[in-house]
């Protein structure tokens, strides 16, 4: 397998009962390489992203990352991987602060002898809190206030900031800005642009064509539960992506496929 | 990133920038109660002229009336330990009924290892088992009650956790069951006369003593360590916990298992204090911790209070308890009157929230 694909999947299959949510994705993603996936709702999106994060447990197939096969057994492992996920429904913690939300799960630590009563670094957090965000460009008034009084995109913000945080291998953008005004919109788009500066992979699932086109290098588009197109931007246009989503069109490769 | 345009202020890390602490406004309800006791105790006519935090008639060397301080902090220990662990269930969203019977059941079994063998040169007469479980070193009690708390606190959980029944329904049958293990455990009758040992672990202040340390050795645990803030996190978004990686039924059986210990040593120590322990003790005693929590600001939606909070709740539930005594008030709207201010601080808690959201 080459040495620049950072992700890369074979027959990926979930079925929920008999439900067969996504069938056979052989999906890949090299470095520096931002990738769109689009298709309607119930498409297998989501559910492609759950697999591949391990918030679920795949029917079959096969998932490389960085060239190794990896079987993840909760988001945590694929966390410690280096795949770094935003999901549609925020995963944060309300009552907490920043620095609390983007280390929850894996605080910095010391005396880690106590176990479970192990002393929480909050100096070590709130540094690299800072730092993080200063690499993403992300402003937050004040990293101590919780979560619950920050507006929708400042909440966006500090998701997604986990990721500079910790130097993620893989970012994992799910409907990042659905829920979000136009000026909030911006900033995320501009986060997304200061990682593809930074040469870091991302996976953005999108409704979004504008947005789409503006942002990534390649477009696969899902149509219930399969795959049925790998678009290069430069080799398509918003219609055309819009005829793959419909189901007026076919991707030659996936002919069959659907 | 200077050219990103759509910031909202600055990055900063403010300390002064922190919003008004909300123990603050229930110390400061605290100070307005004692006020309110002290201006009713000059102006009702029966009164006399006491004074309700004073040392007016100069009893005691300082200017305070030190008993009534003393029997205000010794009536809200023992609750208070239960509260400690109540309020670690509630701030996960869970509730904990089950504290008032085990604090009876833990009484009975604990109290059954901390006997006396002679009473006066005579057998002891409440003794339930041989002479083989009496004049034990006092940490036999302790460690038998804080194992079985430990037990009732594990069985809670994994029903809560694991087979997600609600913490409602989960620990109002443990509620039931405990106080059945109590009436049991010795055929409804009250074991009695512990060593000298066993009996000074509740004498005096001690329960107090307790009571406080394990508020500083909690309040420090919530705060500063990894258990801590997981408990806070489940409270706050369970689902976000767990995609974070935390493992959450775990966590859960942990937080009811120390609730449940905490209430178990409470019990522990009111057999101590008492001298004895009776299948009924401990009646209402987990509806007042639930309530010192409640007053203490700890949100029933989970998330947010804090040890300080409640360890400031039990101290106005003191001090109204007393208060009503002091004024002469009648045991019955004692009651009610209690009742009607545990309403108004789940009102202004919601209120709080509604506001914030």
């Amino acid at each position: 397998m080459s040495e620049d694909i950072v992700l890369k999947t074979e027959e990926l299959t979930k079925h929920y009962g008999g439900v067969h949510a996504l069938v056979g994705a052989n999906f890949e993603i090299k470095k520096g390489e931002h990738i769109a996936i689009m298709g309607d709702n119930g498409a297998g999106k989501s559910t492609f992203v759950r697999q591949i994060t391990g918030v679920e447990q795949r029917t079959s197939g096969k998932v490389w990352l960085y060239g190794e096969e990896v079987n993840f057994a909760g988001p945590l492992d694929a966390r410690e991987a280096g795949i770094e996920t935003v999901f549609q429904t925020l995963a944060l913690a309300d009552d907490l602060d920043v620095p609390d939300n983007l280390f929850l799960g894996r605080e910095m630590t010391y005396a880690n002898w106590l176990g479970p009563f192990r002393l929480l670094d909050y100096k070590g957090m709130r540094e690299a809190t800072m730092a993080g965000l200063e690499k993403t460009g992300v402003k937050i008034p004040n990293i101590r206030n919780s979560i619950r009084n920050m507006s929708g995109g400042q909440r966006q913000c500090v998701a997604i900031a986990r990721t500079a945080t910790f130097h993620s291998r893989l970012t994992i953008m799910d409907e990042p800005t659905a829920a979000l005004g136009v000026q909030e919109t911006a900033q995320v788009e501009n986060i997304i642009r200061t990682l593809k500066d930074a040469g870091e992979p991302l996976i953005l699932v999108s409704h979004n064509m504008r947005q789409v086109m503006e942002l990534v290098d390649r477009i696969v588009v899902f149509r219930r539960g399969r795959m049925v197109a790998n678009l290069r931007k430069e080799d398509t246009d918003g219609q055309d992506v819009v005829a793959y989503i419909t189901g007026a069109k076919t991707g030659a490769e996936f002919e069959g496929a659907a | 990133m200077s050219d990103t345009s759509h910031g909202t202020g600055g990055l900063t890390f403010d300390k002064t920038k922190r919003t008004w602490p909300n123990e603050m406004n229930i110390l400061l309800a605290l100070i307005i109660i004692v006020v309110i006791f002290e201006i009713l105790g000059q102006i009702l006519p029966y009164m006399n002229d006491q004074s309700f935090l004073f040392d007016t008639r100069d009893r005691f060397d300082s200017i305070f009336n030190e008993a009534r301080l003393q029997i205000i902090i010794l009536q809200v220990a023992i609750i208070g330990i239960i509260a400690l662990g109540v309020t670690q269930v509630i701030i996960t969203a869970g509730i904990d009924l089950s504290s008032g019977p085990l604090v009876a059941a833990t009484a009975m079994i604990a109290m059954s290892f901390g006997q006396t063998e002679l009473v006066n040169g005579f057998p002891n007469p409440k003794a339930l088992f041989g002479t083989w479980a009496m004049d034990l070193p006092v940490v036999v009690p302790i460690v038998v009650g804080l194992s079985f708390g430990a037990f009732i606190g594990a069985i809670n959980g994994t029903f809560i956790a694991f087979l997600r029944i609600p913490p409602f329904i989960a620990t109002l049958g443990m509620f039931l069951i405990c106080r059945g293990i109590a009436l049991w455990w010795s055929g409804g009758n009250p074991v009695s006369f512990p060593t000298e040992s066993y009996k000074y672990i509740g004498s005096g202040m001690m329960p107090v003593v307790w009571f406080l340390s394990l508020a500083v050795i909690f309040h420090l645990i919530m705060r500063y360590t990894v258990y801590g803030k997981h408990t806070y996190a489940i409270g706050s978004n369970e689902e976000a916990a767990r995609m974070s990686g935390i493992n959450v039924k775990r966590h859960k059986v942990m937080v009811y298992m120390i609730a449940s210990m905490l209430a178990a040593f409470a019990g522990v120590i009111l057999a101590a204090k008492s001298e004895t322990a009776q299948a009924g003790m401990g009646e209402f005693y987990e509806l007042f911790a639930i309530a010192m929590a409640v007053i203490g600001g700890i949100s029933l939606q989970g998330g947010r209070g804090s040890i300080i909070g409640t360890v400031l709740g039990a101290m106005v539930l003191g001090v109204i308890r007393s208060g009503f005594t002091y004024i002469k008030l009648d045991g019955s709207y004692q009651l009610m009157a209690m009742g009607s201010i545990i309403i108004a601080a789940i009102i202004l808690d919601q209120y709080r929230q509604r506001n914030k959201a």
